[in-house]
C-alpha cells in the first residue's frame, strides 16, 4: 500500500508507532501530486518547501512523544482559508497575488495539532458555482473521469482526497459546496451546523449560510478532522458556545432503533436511475443493520433554490462590496476614485461572481427589497420549521446529495439556472442551519460515484457520523480508488 | 420574463460594475430567466411569518471590552496596492 492511499487514523498509527516519518509522508504526498496534477487540477498553490518544514518539526514533535491525532498528517486547504503568509485567491482574479496578513481560525487550530499544510485547492470564484468551472484558474477535473467536473464550489478539496493527493482537506458549505463535490468525486463530505466551526479568516460568500467543512476518505477521517476544528472562537461572534463532543468516540454503537426519515419531496421523478438504485441499496443495507425507516415530508423544498438564490446573491453582494482596490486585491488604473472601484471590480471578478452580484443588488434594490429579500427570508422561515416538524418524528433523514452523478465539463455552463438547480438536495440544509455528511453510496453504471446524504439535528452531527460509520462498515464503496 | 438593458445598467452601476455591450444582454435574459424562476415564491401566503435572518437562536454576541493587540501597520498595510508612509493611496477625491 503507498502511504498516500492511507487514511488520517491509518497515518497517525503508523507515524506513532515510528514505522513511517511525517517527513516521508509529505515527499510522498508531494510526489503523488507532482505526478497526477496535470490531469486533474486540484491545487491553485502548492507549498512545498513550507511543507516539508512543517513535517520536520512534526517529526521532532513526535520524537518528543507528542503525537496528537493531526501531527504530521498532510493536509490541504480550499483556497478560501486565510493562510498567513501563503498566497490566498479565492478562486479570483482579484485576489491574485494577495498574502494573507492572518489566518484563520480553522488552520490555526490544524496547525496547532501539527497538521502540515500542502497548497491551497482550487474552487469556484468566490465559492460560487457547482461545478469548479467558475475558477479564475481553470477547471479542476473529476479523477474517476477527467472528462467531468468534480463538483463545486469545493471541488478541489474534493479531487485532490479522491486523487490522493491529501490525506484529508477542507472546504466550506454555502449551499452543498462540501457534499455536492465529495458525492462526485466519492469521498466523506460534511457541512457542520452553522456555528459549530468558526468561520474567523474564511473569505465570506453568503454570511447567513457559509460553515466550514472537512472532506476525507472516511467517516472516522470527518470525525477526526470536525473535532479539531469545531467549537467557539471569540473571534467569530456568529459561533455557538456549546461544548465539542469528542466525534470520534461516538461512531459506535450502530443504527439498531435509529429513526431514520425518507423526505418525499427528495425521492422524485427525475432523479437519474443510478442513483435511485444506490439510495434503494442504501435503504436495504441500514435496515438490515436494525435501522427503522419512516416517511416524512418537507412540504417547502421545491421553494428552497429560489429561496437561496435570493438570500445568497444579496449577502454576496454586499460582502463582495469589499473588493474595492483600496486596501488590497486588484487595483485598475483610474483617474478618479469611482471609476478606480468600477475598473478593479470589473477587471477582477469573472463572469459568474458578476451575475451573482448583479441579482443580489437587484433583490436588495428600492422598491425590491421586501418582493425579494424579505419574502425569501419569509421563505426560509417555513424551510426551517419543515426541519424542525420533521425531527420530531425521526432522529436524522437519508436523501441523495445530487439528483444526477457529476456531469461533463461544459454541460451546464450556459445554462446558469441548470447549474443552480444540480444544488436541490442540499440547499435546503443551508438554509435551516443544521448539519449533513455526504458520504460514499455506490457507483453509476459508468463508474461514477454516487453519494448518500445523512441529515441530521442542530448540533446533532455525533448521530449521523454514528449512522454513516454503521453504513461504511457495511459496505465497501468508500474503498474504491480512482484509477489515474 | 426578461429585463432591459436599462434596467441592467442601473443594477450594474448601484453595484460598481462596468459591463460590456455583451454581457449586458447576456445578464438581461439569465438574470431575467433567474427572476422569473424565483417568482415562485409567491405561490405561498407568507402573511404573519417572522423573517430569518440567523439560522441559529441567538441574542446579541457580547465579550468584555478590553484592549487587545491588532495585526498592526506593516502587516495592513502589506497588500495595499499603492501606499505611503502610514497611509493608502487613492486617487484625489477632492477637486
Amino acid at each position: 500500500m503507498n502511504i498516500f492511499d492511507l487514511t488520517i487514523h491509518e497515518l497517525h498509527t503508523a507515524l506513532k508507532g515510528k514505522q513511517v516519518s511525517s517527513l516521508e509522508a509529505t515527499s510522498a504526498m508531494l510526489k503523488r501530486i507532482e505526478s497526477v496534477e496535470p490531469q486533474v487540477g486540484s491545487f491553485i498553490t502548492v507549498t512545498p518547501e513550507q511543507a516539508l518544514a512543517a513535517a520536520r518539526s512534526a517529526d521532532q514533535r513526535i520524537a518528543r512523544g507528542n503525537c496528537a491525532k493531526l501531527t504530521g498528517i498532510p493536509l490541504a486547504l480550499k483556497d478560501i482559508f486565510l493562510t498567513e503568509g501563503v498566497r490566498t485567491t479565492c478562486g479570483s482574479r482579484i485576489l491574485n497575488n494577495f498574502i494573507p496578513p492572518y489566518s484563520a481560525t480553522s488552520w490555526e487550530k490544524l496547525h496547532d495539532h501539527g497538521a502540515v499544510l500542502l497548497g491551497k485547492l482550487n474552487q469556484d470564484e468566490f465559492a460560487m458555482g457547482s461545478s469548479n468551472e467558475s475558477s479564475a484558474f481553470g477547471s479542476t477535473r473529476n479523477p474517476w473521469d477527467t472528462s467531468r467536473i468534480p463538483g463545486g464550489s469545493s471541488g478541489g478539496s474534493a479531487a485532490a482526497v479522491a486523487a490522493r493527493q491529501a490525506i484529508a482537506t477542507l472546504g466550506t458549505d454555502t449551499g452543498g459546496s462540501v457534499r455536492q463535490p465529495a458525492s462526485h468525486c466519492g469521498c466523506v463530505g460534511m457541512k457542520p451546523t452553522y456555528g459549530r466551526v468558526s468561520r474567523y479568516g474564511v473569505i465570506a460568500y453568503a454570511s447567513s449560510l457559509d460553515q466550514v467543512g472537512p472532506l476525507t476518505r472516511d467517516v472516522a477521517d470527518c470525525a477526526l478532522m470536525l473535532e479539531a476544528v469545531a467549537g467557539y472562537d471569540p473571534k467569530d461572534s456568529t459561533s455557538v458556545d456549546t461544548p465539542v463532543p469528542d466525534y470520534s468516540t461516538a461512531l459506535g454503537g450502530g443504527v439498531k432503533g435509529l429513526r431514520i426519515g425518507l423526505p418525499k419531496e427528495y425521492f422524485i421523478d427525475g432523479l437519474d436511475p443510478d442513483v435511485q438504485k444506490a439510495m434503494a441499496a442504501a435503504i436495504d443495507t441500514f435496515r438490515r443493520l436494525g435501522a427503522e425507516f419512516v416517511d416524512i415530508s418537507l412540504p417547502h423544498t421545491d421553494y428552497a433554490v429560489a429561496t437561496y438564490y435570493l438570500i445568497a446573491t444579496a449577502e454576496a453582494s454586499s460582502n463582495l462590496a469589499r473588493y474595492d482596490g483600496v486596501r488590497f486585491g486588484h487595483r485598475a488604473q483610474a483617474g478618479n476614485l469611482l471609476d478606480m472601484y468600477t475598473k478593479s471590480r470589473s477587471e477582477g471578478f469573472g463572469s459568474e461572481v458578476k451575475r451573482r452580484i448583479m441579482l443580489g443588488t437587484y433583490a436588495l434594490s428600492s422598491g425590491y427589497y421586501d418582493a425579494y429579500y424579505v419574502k425569501a427570508q419569509k421563505v426560509r422561515t417555513l424551510i426551517m420549521n419543515d426541519f424542525i416538524r420533521a425531527f420530531n418524528d425521526v432522529d436524522v433523514m437519508l436523501t441523495p446529495v445530487a439528483p444526477t452523478p457529476a456531469f461533463k465539463i461544459g454541460e451546464k455552463i450556459n445554462d446558469p439556472l441548470q447549474m443552480y438547480l444540480s444544488d436541490i438536495f442540499t440547499i435546503p440544509v443551508n438554509l435551516a442551519g443544521t448539519c449533513a455528511m455526504s458520504l460514499p453510496a455506490g457507483f453509476s453504471a459508468e463508474g461514477l460515484p454516487i453519494g448518500l446524504q445523512l441529515i441530521g439535528k442542530p448540533f446533532g452531527e455525533e448521530a449521523i457520523l454514528r449512522a454513516g460509520y454503521a453504513f461504511e462498515q457495511a459496505t465497501e464503496w468508500h474503498t474504491r480508488t480512482a484509477a489515474l | 420574463m426578461k429585463l432591459t438593458v436599462a434596467e441592467v445598467e442601473k443594477v450594474a452601476r448601484l453595484a460598481r460594475l462596468e459591463l460590456t455591450a455583451e454581457d449586458k444582454e447576456l445578464f438581461a435574459g439569465q438574470m431575467g430567466a433567474i427572476l422569473g424562476y424565483v417568482e415562485k415564491l409567491k405561490e405561498l401566503n407568507t402573511d404573519g411569518i417572522v423573517p430569518t435572518s440567523h439560522a441559529v437562536p441567538m441574542e446579541n454576541a457580547f465579550r468584555p471590552d478590553v484592549v487587545r493587540p491588532s495585526i498592526g501597520l506593516e502587516k495592513a498595510l502589506a497588500n495595499a496596492p499603492e501606499k505611503s508612509g502610514t497611509f493608502f493611496v487613492v486617487p484625489k477625491v477632492i477637486e
